[in-house]
């Protein structure tokens, strides 16, 4: 699984580090920092609810085949 | 002609809601038919950045795309675009599209809402609502069309959205003035406290403020043969010029094709704590009028973060049967660059307390509290320490368990034969 982040597209709603604080921390302006692009395979629950809850659908997941 | 692949989920409403509720049975592990029934001719994107990146000029009108084609063909969505649904038949479980009778076993009503227009601005150019991407680019060709020159523009209706119109315009180098009709600009759920924060602001940037009058009468001149809008003659007797007007006064869920359903559509379509409107047809987003089992009221909610969380819950709900803790809501918004966050309902009963920062220098985190409890949490250009007092208040918030409704009981009988 890959993670990646659009900065542009964050808002700093912070939802991502809310509920995943070892994926995604946010800068000062609280734009989204990945702590990481590639999770350990227990984190893949997180990391999708992560994504998905994102209001700004800023996350996208990549799942390798 | 029979489009979609037989019965299983029907959702109608290809935007937000309706996406994420596809994206949630998929990841509920549904594996059954799924149809996204569209009105617009695109593919589903994000509208808050509309009035905001969009407007400002910054964005493209594609970088707002949520979901291209490919991928919604790798989530097994069967997607019919400009298609619009016109009728539900609830006893035989079939929806009306494009004029054929499509059976469904779950529908999610995922309609959304349109923008309110004002009287007697029909065939009058110049007039402008902002809800759709092509609202979008026609008010952008209006203000682009006067030709890099400074155009005078008048936003009607002072709320969370004629405030980011008036600010991305502004920044765009127009005249801006704004309009509304209470005396106070009305921000989301912050009850009255931001107003004047807000007034200030929008002020400061040169927003002239016309608030406590209502428009009377739209004047217009001609132009090439086109009657144009050319000021607007508000109730106090004043003339506001205008080249160009922006009308946000709200807006009225699209429920037309669920009349004589049965379903209570006169607000919105209403909903159990659950988002369940009749026996397998729910309801999410913008157009989803949800009971709220903490206060016993429902309401709708026109937020992102509150159309996806109700969008994850009916998912679940359909598949597994689960049902969900109150959803609280969480909005932001972006006026001359300072970003606004808020979590919950700030009170209009309650002082402001601040608990970060300083509202004198823009940059503080505030909460209306009862009892010791948030009951609501502002942040203001400080997302960080936002977050860390959200985090804190989402571990107060008792997840109390809700209620079955006899609907819910109802569709969890017939969910067993559609879950593969
Ligand atoms: C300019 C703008 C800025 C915003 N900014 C913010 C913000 O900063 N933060 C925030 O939280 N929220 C913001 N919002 C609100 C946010 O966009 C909505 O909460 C969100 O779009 C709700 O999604 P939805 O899917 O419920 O409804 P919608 O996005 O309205 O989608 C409904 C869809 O259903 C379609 N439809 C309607 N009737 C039919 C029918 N009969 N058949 C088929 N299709 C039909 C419509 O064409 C539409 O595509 C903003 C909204 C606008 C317009
Ligand atoms: S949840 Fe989305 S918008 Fe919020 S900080 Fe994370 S990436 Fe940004």
């Amino acid at each position: 699984m890959k993670i990646s982040a659009d900065t542009a597209t964050c808002i700093g709603a912070g939802q991502c580090a809310l509920v995943a604080g070892d994926l995604f921390d946010q800068d000062d302006d609280g734009i989204v920092v990945l702590l990481g692009d590639e999770p350990a395979e227990s984190q893949y629950v997180i990391a999708r609810r992560a994504a998905s809850l994102c209001p700004a659908r800023a996350i996208t997941i990549t799942e390798s085949a | 002609m029979n489009k979609t692949s037989g019965a299983g989920v029907v959702i109608v409403g290809a935007s937000l809601a309706g996406l994420t509720t596809a994206e949630g049975l998929r990841s509920e592990g549904y594996a059954g038919p799924l149809t996204l029934v569209g009105e617009e001719d695109r593919m589903p994107y994000n509208r808050p950045p509309l009035s905001k990146q969009v407007l400002a000029g910054t964005w493209g009108i594609d970088q707002t795309t949520m979901s291209e084609a490919d991928q919604l063909e790798r989530l097994g969505v069967q997607h019919l675009r400009a298609h619009r649904a016109t009728a539900v038949d609830v006893a035989a479980r079939t929806v009306t599209v494009g004029g054929v009778a499509e059976p469904f076993e779950h529908l999610v009503a995922a309609t959304g809402v349109t923008a309110r227009r004002l009287l007697n601005s029909h065939g009058v150019r110049g007039i402008h609502s902002l809800r759709t991407a092509d609202d979008a680019l026609a008010l952008q060709q209006d203000l682009g069309d006067a030709g890099q020159v400074a155009v005078q523009v008048a936003v009607v209706g002072a709320g969370v959205l004629g405030c980011e119109i008036a600010s991305a315009v502004r920044s765009a180098g127009h005249h801006v003035t704004l309009i509304g009709r209470s005396a106070k600009a009305r921000f989301g759920q912050t009850g009255g406290h931001l107003s004047a924060m807000i007034a200030e602001l929008l002020r400061e940037n040169g927003v002239r403020m016309r608030v406590g009058v209502d428009v009377d009468e739209i004047e217009s001149r001609d132009a090439d043969g086109h009657k144009t809008v050319s000021a607007l003659r508000l109730s106090d007797g004043s003339v506001v010029p205008a080249d160009v007007v922006v009308v946000a006064i709200g807006c009225s869920p699209a429920v037309d094709w669920l009349a004589g359903t049965g379903i209570d559509i006169s607000d919105g379509v209403l909903c159990d704590a659950n988002g369940v409107a009749a026996p397998n047809i729910y309801a999410v987003g913008d157009v989803a009028r949800w009971l709220d089992p903490v206060t016993g009221e429902a309401r709708r909610v026109e937020h992102q973060a509150t159309a996806i969380e109700q969008a994850h819950a009916v998912a679940r709900l359909i598949v597994t049967g689960e049902r969900t803790a109150p959803i609280v809501p969480l909005f932001w918004s972006e006026l001359f660059g300072n970003r606004i966050l808020v979590h919950g309902r700030l009170d209009p009963n309650l002082p402001l307390t601040v608990l970060a920062g300083d509202p004198a220098e823009r940059r503080f985190v505030a909460a209306t509290i009862l009892r010791g409890q948030p009951t609501g949490l502002v942040g203001w250009n400080m997302p960080r320490e936002f977050r860390q007092e959200r985090a804190r208040l989402v571990q107060h918030v008792v997840q109390q368990p809700v209620e079955a409704t006899e609907a819910v009981k109802g569709s969890e009988i017939v969910k067993e034969g559609m879950v593969a």
